[in-house]
């Protein structure tokens, strides 16, 4: 309107108003600066694959969170004063339960779409983890924690750690029976560390174990600090991928220097915006046929009941396990008591859970990479780390085999006993059998891989020769397939070098360089990758007998 | 008269009169008792016991000894009550079809007419609970929630929160309790079958079992609600777990595989 007042002659002398879109963006520019941001952003190219968009599951099932959570404490009382339930829900009325549960009772049943956003909002925590935990596989089974991204798994840990405990407190919030049994078996657990158990366990509770005071103090933990924390992370966490630029695996024209891919905008945009309703459909309608956590049924907590078949949810099943399957093993050291059948497990819980995120450091110092890596290796042409990764997950899978021990004994008409054994024995010994066999299969693949880059595809048409020999026609492979089979590079061991110097005198070699030769020579030895077919190898192979 | 008036006060007078007394009781007995037995089989009390014993002989016998005693594979039933009867051969369990660390339930091979007369049988070889009457195992007009309570407190440390079954030691197990019977489960209350302890009316009365079928048929029957839609079994995270990852994830990852196959191609000029 003003600059129709104040400059009428430009307007008429047919000078076109720019488009409101370029207006507001005028607007904004000048006012936020973003012009420079947008235009180095928006056509980032990122590169196509599907398993690059598990981490973008895990970010929507985030949002989706914070949004059906932020709808849940509207009506959430997190109070243990104690009430007397007289709402709609008949098997429990006249019970005495805490504002907490009756609460949560509530939203099932009297707030409108309340059981729906609740089943949400679990539902979307399960899968929420799930999809970290795949986003993590993918990120290590290719190698994508390799310098420059260290720091931005590392963070990735931490995410994934925090969803953890961010999802304890969360659903320890309604105070039923389960949960209750569950927070009770993380104070004893907070009890069994030395010296500071006891007192930890006395601040955390506000004394005596349950007191009046956790489902509060979860409460704050649950929908400010953990998720606080988790936010900034988390935009961190989106920085890094823009700044270090997305990995791409091999193939042609892609080096480590470029992506190749479509821009941000508009493809990306589009179709980011598009999964994310796709990822919040998908768990609106699983929330909307299936139950979870039915706390009407579980019943308020009491510390003098339990219940059989009571397990925390599944990221936390593995710390469960570990407790259930551990001999129940006391001393008394010099007067106190050390409950090392709670202790260990929960030693364990922190080391086994800890690996992950130290062993990018602990790869490249036996590697001494120090480049920058931005292709993506296949897993097969990295077999030591996909076998110690594979062998990772089956210690955590037999983990979660003992944290539902019970389940697998009533439902596979198993003894309880024998699943603890087997348990305590697979432990250890199945990521031994793990790494072997998944080490076995990457050098078959290789080898595999091998063979069709110098022999060419099996076509599966049988060729009869003049003089009655059959063979089978192998079609050669395109450049490009040939680019991408054999891009990867191959490392060579660690050598120490020469066990005397030029004068004859013996070198003094550390212990720690003696380790590393040795698991360098585990990662790149011998026997541990296959030679990748040379170019000289493929052309005497092609050029020499044709067929083959 | 007099001889014996004379000898009224010798020393072995008391022992004549009592002779002379045990005689004429079981004179009296062995006048009267057989017209007395004769009377009693005419009963139908009798002649289920009767039939329930040769049942019995040939169904039970081969564990249980001929006479209810008990063998090394079988306990004793003397003392165990029509109710225990009732439950373990009304559920399938009896009789056994193998050893092992415990009877499961079976399709049950006797009549519900049989089984009252092995109950009544085993009852005669000593008291024990008497089968309950539908009355008495009824529960309309329960307290349901009271019976939620009890539950929690004495049975779901093995039933689970809501009867769903869960395991014990060395494959034992404390089974489901979808479609049980009332007067089954008030049975098992009642005698305290293979692992369960017993609950009788001393420390958990008539009324209170009737809350907690109450509770039971409302949560875990065929016809119980499940406000939050498929409730996965009613076991808890495990399977919610499983199901997120199976269902959940794997819903995802399919989508995920959709929207990169479907990726914008350059125009074609």
């Amino acid at each position: 309107m003003s600059t129709a007042t104040t400059n009428p002659p430009a307007d008429q002398a047919g000078q076109r108003k720019a488009p409101a879109g370029e207006r507001v963006a005028d607007w904004a520019d000048g006012r936020l600066g973003i012009y420079g941001l947008a235009k180095a952003n928006m056509r980032k190219i990122f590169p196509d694959h599907w398993s690059f968009m598990l981490g973008e599951v895990a970010l929507y099932s985030f949002i989706i969170i914070i949004l059906t959570g932020v709808y849940l404490t509207l009506f959430f009382q997190p109070s243990m004063t104690e009430v007397v339930y007289h709402g709609p829900y008949e098997p429990m009325q006249g019970i005495r339960m805490s504002e907490a549960y009756a609460s949560t009772l509530k939203i099932s049943f009297e707030v409108r779409g309340g059981l729906l956003v609740r089943q949400i909002h679990h539902w979307g925590a399960l899968i929420f983890l799930a999809a970290m935990f795949v986003h993590m596989c993918r990120v290590f089974f290719t190698g994508a924690f390799r310098k420059p991204r260290e720091v931005n798994w590392v963070f990735g840990f931490l995410l994934f750690v925090l969803g953890m405990f961010t999802g304890f407190t969360g659903y320890s919030l309604p105070d039923d029976l389960l949960s209750g049994t569950g927070v009770r078996f993380t104070q004893g657990a907070i009890l069994s560390v030395p010296i500071v158990g006891t007192y930890i366990s006395m601040f955390l509770f506000g004394g005596e174990f349950p007191g009046h005071d956790f489902v509060a103090r979860f409460y704050s933990i649950h929908i400010l600090l953990l998720p606080g924390i988790m936010l900034g992370l988390l935009v961190a966490h989106l920085i890094l991928v823009f700044y270090h630029k997305h990995t791409q695996f091999a193939g042609p024209g892609r080096t480590n220097k470029n992506v190749v891919g479509m821009p941000l905008l508009p493809v990306y945009m589009a179709k980011a915006g598009g999964f994310f309703f796709l990822v919040f459909g998908i768990i609106a309608i699983i929330s909307a046929i299936a139950t979870i956590n039915p706390i009407w049924a579980l019943g308020p907590y009491r510390p003098d009941q339990v219940s059989t078949g009571a397990q925390p949810d599944w990221y936390m099943g593995f710390a469960e396990g570990l407790v259930r399957v551990m001999p129940g093993w006391e001393i008394n050291f010099w007067g106190h008591t050390l409950n090392l059948g709670v202790f260990i497990p929960l030693v364990l819980f922190g080391l086994v859970l800890s690996l992950p995120a130290v062993y990018p450091f602990v790869e490249s110092w036996i590697t001494g990479d120090k480049r920058e890596h931005h292709i993506l290796d296949r897993p097969r042409n990295a077999p030591t780390r996909t076998a110690l990764g594979v062998a990772w997950i089956t210690a955590y899978f037999i983990g979660l085999v003992g944290g539902g021990n019970d389940l697998w004994a009533t439902h596979f008409h198993l003894s309880l006993n024998a699943i603890s054994w087997f348990v305590r024995i697979f432990f250890f010994a199945g990521p031994v059998i793990a790494f072997i066999v998944t080490k076995r299969i990457c050098l078959g693949l290789q080898r595999r891989d091998r063979d069709k880059v110098l022999h060419g595809r099996e076509t599966g048409i049988i060729k009869r020769l003049p003089h009655g020999e059959f063979v089978e026609i192998h079609e050669p492979l395109s450049p490009g397939q040939l680019h991408t089979l054999t891009a990867h590079e191959q490392y060579k061991p660690v050598e120490l070098g020469p066990e005397v110097d030029e004068n004859g005198v013996k070198r003094k070699i550390s212990p720690v360089q003696k380790l590393r030769a040795k698991l360098s020579k585990g990662y790149y030895g011998e026997n541990n990758q296959i030679a990748k077919p040379t170019a000289e190898e493929y052309k005497e192979i092609s050029e020499g007998h044709g067929h083959h | 008269m007099k001889k014996l008036s004379a000898r009224r006060r010798h020393p072995l007078a008391a022992v004549v009169v009592l002779l002379l007394a045990l005689a004429a009781t079981g004179g009296l007995y062995a006048a009267f008792a057989p017209a007395g037995k004769a009377q009693a089989d005419e009963t139908a009390q009798s002649l289920a016991i009767d039939e329930g014993k040769k049942l019995y002989t040939v169904g039970c016998a081969s564990c249980h000894g001929t006479g209810g005693q008990g063998t090394t594979d079988g306990p004793s039933l003397v003392g165990v009550g029509s109710a225990a009867v009732d439950f373990q051969v009304g559920t399938g369990r009896m009789p056994a079809q193998q050893p092992g660390a415990q009877v499961p339930k079976k399709p049950v091979i006797y009549t519900q007419a049989e089984i009252d007369q092995l109950a009544a049988y085993v009852a005669s070889l000593g008291a024990g609970p008497i089968t309950p009457t539908d009355k008495q195992v009824d529960p309309a007009g329960a307290d349901v929630a009271k019976g939620g309570e009890l539950f929690r407190n004495n049975c779901a440390q093995c039933h689970n929160f809501t009867g769903k079954g869960g395991a014990l030691t060395k494959g034992k197990y404390a089974p489901d309790l979808e479609g049980v019977s009332p007067k089954h489960i008030y049975e098992a209350m009642q005698t305290g079958p293979q692992s369960m302890p017993s609950f009788p009316d001393t420390t958990m009365p008539e009324q209170e079992k009737k809350d907690i079928i109450a509770y039971i048929q409302t949560v875990n029957g065929s016809e119980s609600a499940s406000p939050g839609g498929l409730a996965l079994g009613g076991l808890g995270p495990v399977s919610e777990g499983l199901f997120a990852w199976i269902f959940g994830l794997g819903a995802l990852v399919a989508v995920a595989i959709w929207v990169a196959a479907h990726t914008a191609k350059a125009k074609k000029s």
